[in-house]
């Protein structure tokens, strides 16, 4: 079963936030958030792998506030 | 509303839905009886799975009395698409080439955003096989068939108008009060089989309720009359610009009848959405001045949900009356019939003695396998469709956005994982000892194949099996004697594998065997004969595994 990484991989880390930035450089939040998602499918299937998708949403949902209830 | 004439049997005006065809309540003797009358079978509901039960077990010799509250068969908004699965059985039970060539087939669906098409499929893309992927055909046609069937085998008599009122549960029987229109009477069975739908009466008598979701989107389901020259395709469209930011269905049936389903959300108004102006003017926008006629209209919120046991003491739930399923997907009397399939040899078996009651239990393990793969698959594609939340429907709606230029988009898009039938991962299988590849799988009904009989006659491989277990042996060095009641299907001299598809779908080799349980699901193969193996694997299932493991 593969693992997710969570070291980084990037040889320029720097580069790489960079070429995130410009992509929603000049959208509202909510273009951003689209982008995002879109973004989020294209990766998760480029992945492929269900158990290292189910990581990935772990970190999320625990690095980020708790959900208002 | 007007008579009309369908299939050469007169109409008659209802109140609801009008009747399509029309059958008359007989007095029986068993109402005059002075002690109840003691049947074997008892199915409850004329539907197509109470009829297909009641077919199967009186080819199997079982005398079967099936009973319903009405006496006629309506028309209107069911079950319309029939699975190649489906097809298969009603093959078995003598109705399947009268319903494909009353039928619509169909087997390419397109899926649309917006008004681009985005992505089609094939549901059946190799030949070679007797039933096609999916025929349409109006649910009233299916009964009518059914009936007809039904009363050409002795064992089945049907009771028009007789309606349950009353289910005692005992040790070995149940006992039933029936409501006819000369009055009650009592009426004593060994087994009941609840076919008797959605709002089934026999599970509102034993108190029985269903654990699952009911959706908050509401559906308007048209079926409507227009001479038009679409192609015969399921099409599918997310938010198009004659349905903004909702979803639509287009089905052909027979007789120039459409089916469409259209989306409304959750907050449309049902009593409202229902005036034919408001239907009307709705088709217009998708159909433009094409004229047609409404057939019939109504609102539907859909459920996914099932019985937490399917079978209670006596009782053998069937059907809608033990789950239900949203329609994306078509695996609603798709399921019911092969409940009814799955159900009526095991049941004969155990009522000749020749299997124990722990058999019945398998019928429920494998068909709740069966009700919770189409309750996933139908909850999936609803959740697609009407995505619970502005959140979710976001993500959906990038998928639906991404889908022109992604494959992988393309094959996230669920507007309904049509029905295929279920791998029974059960007790009743031999897991097998030598390796097979292919496309045949334990646990599977056995894949159709073209073969050719000796006299030069085309045919097919599904229609050499009969109704019990049976034995299908290709050629090879050493003869095969099946052990006793085990039918030999031999490929070879008879029956020829003329163009090597049987060998292909099963990945036979010269001598290999295949045990056929009698509902053609696939429980055993080894590469050369074996009897004492064969017998072995039969009594495992008339054993239902008990003991074996």
């Amino acid at each position: 079963m593969a693992k997710l990484v969570s070291q980084s991989r990037f040889a320029d880390p720097d580069a790489a936030f960079l070429a995130l930035v410009e992509a929603r450089r000049g959208l509202s939040r909510e273009q951003a958030a689209a982008l995002d998602t879109r973004l989020v499918l294209i990766l998760a299937n480029h992945i492929g792998d269900l158990d290292v998708l189910g990581e990935a949403i772990a970190l999320a949902k625990a690095s980020g506030p708790a959900p208002a209830l | 509303m007007a008579e009309r004439t369908v299939g050469g049997k007169t109409t008659g005006a209802a109140t609801e839905r009008k009747s399509v065809y029309r059958y008359g309540y007989r007095h029986s003797p068993d109402q005059d009886a002075g002690a109840p009358v003691r049947r074997p079978v008892v199915v409850v509901g004329a539907g197509p799975v109470g009829l297909a039960a009641a077919i199967d077990l009186g080819r199997r010799g079982i005398p079967v009395v099936l009973i319903d509250d009405a006496d006629r068969i309506g028309e209107g908004s069911r079950g319309i698409c029939w699975a190649k699965r489906t097809l298969e059985i009603f093959d078995r039970l003598g109705v399947g080439e009268k319903l494909v060539a009353q039928g619509v087939t169909w087997k390419l669906g397109k899926l649309y955003h917006g008004d681009e098409l985005v992505f089609s499929f094939d549901l059946q893309p190799e030949a070679g096989h007797k039933m096609p992927a999916f025929i349409n055909l109006q649910q009233f046609y299916v009964e009518a068939a059914l009936v007809e069937r039904a009363e050409e085998i002795e064992a089945v008599e049907i009771r028009w108008k007789n309606r349950l009122t009353g289910i005692e549960q005992h040790n070995d029987h149940v006992r039933l009060t029936i409501d006819t229109p000369d009055g009650p009477y009592v009426l004593d069975a060994d087994w009941l089989i609840a076919a008797d739908g959605a709002r089934s009466t026999a599970r509102d008598l034993l108190g029985l309720s269903f654990s699952g979701v009911t959706f908050e989107d509401k559906f308007l389901i048209a079926d409507i009359r227009m001479a038009a020259d679409f192609p015969t395709e399921r099409r599918f469209w997310f938010d198009p610009s004659f349905h903004a930011g909702q979803s639509a269905l287009m089905h052909r049936q027979p007789d120039n009848i459409w089916r469409i389903d259209l989306q409304l959300g959750p907050d449309a108004d049902v009593a409202e959405e229902q005036k034919p102006e408001r239907v009307t003017a709705r088709l217009k926008r998708m159909l433009g001045d094409r004229p047609f006629e409404l057939e019939w209209v109504s609102i539907y919120r859909f459920n996914c949900r099932r019985l937490d046991r399917f079978v209670h003491g006596r009782v053998l739930f069937v059907g809608d009356a033990a789950h239900q399923v949203s329609p994306f997907g078509a695996r609603g009397a798709n399921s019911g019939i092969q409940d009814a399939e799955n159900l009526a040899w095991k049941l004969a078996a155990v009522i000749k003695g020749e299997a124990g009651a722990a058999l019945i239990a398998t019928y429920e393990t494998e068909r709740i396998q069966a009700a919770d793969e189409n309750i996933a698959h139908s909850t999936r594609s609803t959740d697609f469709i009407a995505p619970h939340s502005e959140a979710e429907r976001d993500l959906r709606d990038a998928v639906l956005a991404l889908a022109g230029q992604a494959e992988f988009a393309r094959r996230m898009i669920n507007s309904g994982r049509l029905s295929v039938a279920t791998v029974y991962d059960s007790s009743l299988v031999v897991p097998d000892e030598d390796a097979f590849a292919g496309p045949a799988r334990l646990g599977a009904p056995l894949p159709d194949a073209p073969v050719r009989r000796r006299d030069g006659r085309d045919g097919f491989l599904l229609e050499t099996l009969g109704d019990g277990f049976t034995l299908l042996a290709m050629d090879g060095e050493a003869p095969v004697a099946p052990p006793a009641g085990i039918a030999l299907a031999a490929i070879g001299d008879e029956v020829r594998d003329v163009a090597g598809v049987v060998a292909a779908r099963l990945d036979a080799t010269p001598g290999a065997v295949y045990l056929l349980r009698p509902d053609q699901h696939l429980c055993g193969r080894w590469r050369q004969f074996d009897a004492g193996k064969v017998a072995a694997a039969r009594d495992r299932v008339l054993a239902a595994g008990a003991g074996l493991s």
